[in-house]
């Protein structure tokens, strides 16, 4: 059910770990959506250089994200540049 | 004054896209331009494609942003960014970036800026296809150097 799930957009090589782009996850503070996927993945997530948007806004921090339905958070790793 | 930002998603002509900006701009006394094109080399390091992904909310209003930041600093009377995404060959082009101004140290910067800040700070993710599989690109120590170039 799309309206009820928030998603999560991996970019770069987090989509290679992730072994797809993005991935719909039931909402909830972001730790207990982290605790949902695989371990290795959910370290790489966590890396401090990876950036976090929520909804397309950057995040300065990432204490306190709670995902609610129809959310979308990407995961940024360092730019490669163009 | 006219900013033109363009992110493509397939092959684009610079020298069609140059001429359009150049035409556009006949009061500017001088036009610099930078083209980025897939290096073509032989051996076993040889980059057989390129793949460039984006994530749509941040990386053409980033790109607006740069292009504003070099309206704002120089005296310019047109600024073009054309950058490709997706999957690219050797010998096709990245990224186009092109400044007109009155006089041309304000072109040249304007350019050399704009590229600085697009190969360090723009929201790509890169990998490239040798003999060898794929393989990402970490941004290099030199594109942060030449960044803080410009305070």
């Amino acid at each position: 059910m799309p309206g009820e799930t928030a998603k999560l957009v991996f970019l770069g090589r987090l989509a290679d770990r992730a072994g797809a782009s993005e991935r719909d996850v039931t909402p909830g503070p972001l730790e207990a959506v982290l605790t949902t996927l695989d371990p290795s993945l959910a370290i790489d997530l966590l890396d401090e250089r990876v950036r976090l948007a929520l909804n397309g806004a950057l995040l300065g921090e990432r204490g306190g994200i709670v995902l609610v339905a129809g959310d979308e958070l990407a995961f940024l790793p360092p730019v490669s540049g163009g | 004054m006219a900013t033109d930002v363009r992110l493509l998603d397939s092959a684009f002509d610079p020298a069609r896209e140059l001429a359009a900006f150049t035409q556009s701009h006949s009061q500017a006394g001088g036009v610099v331009s930078f083209l980025g094109q897939v290096r073509a080399e032989a051996g076993a390091q040889a980059v057989l494609e390129l793949e460039l992904t984006h994530y749509a909310p941040l990386t053409l209003p980033g790109m607006r942003d740069l292009a504003d930041s070099a309206v704002d600093r120089w005296m310019l009377d047109g600024k073009l960014i054309v950058h490709r995404s997706g999957r690219m060959g050797p010998g096709d082009p990245i990224v186009l970036v092109a400044a007109a101004a009155r006089h041309r140290r304000d072109a040249f910067a304007a350019a050399d800026f704009a590229m600085d800040h697009l190969k360090s700070r723009a929201w790509f993710w890169k990998r490239e296809r040798t003999h060898a599989g794929w393989r990402w690109i970490e941004p290099r120590e030199s594109d942060h150097a030449d960044l803080a170039r410009w305070g």
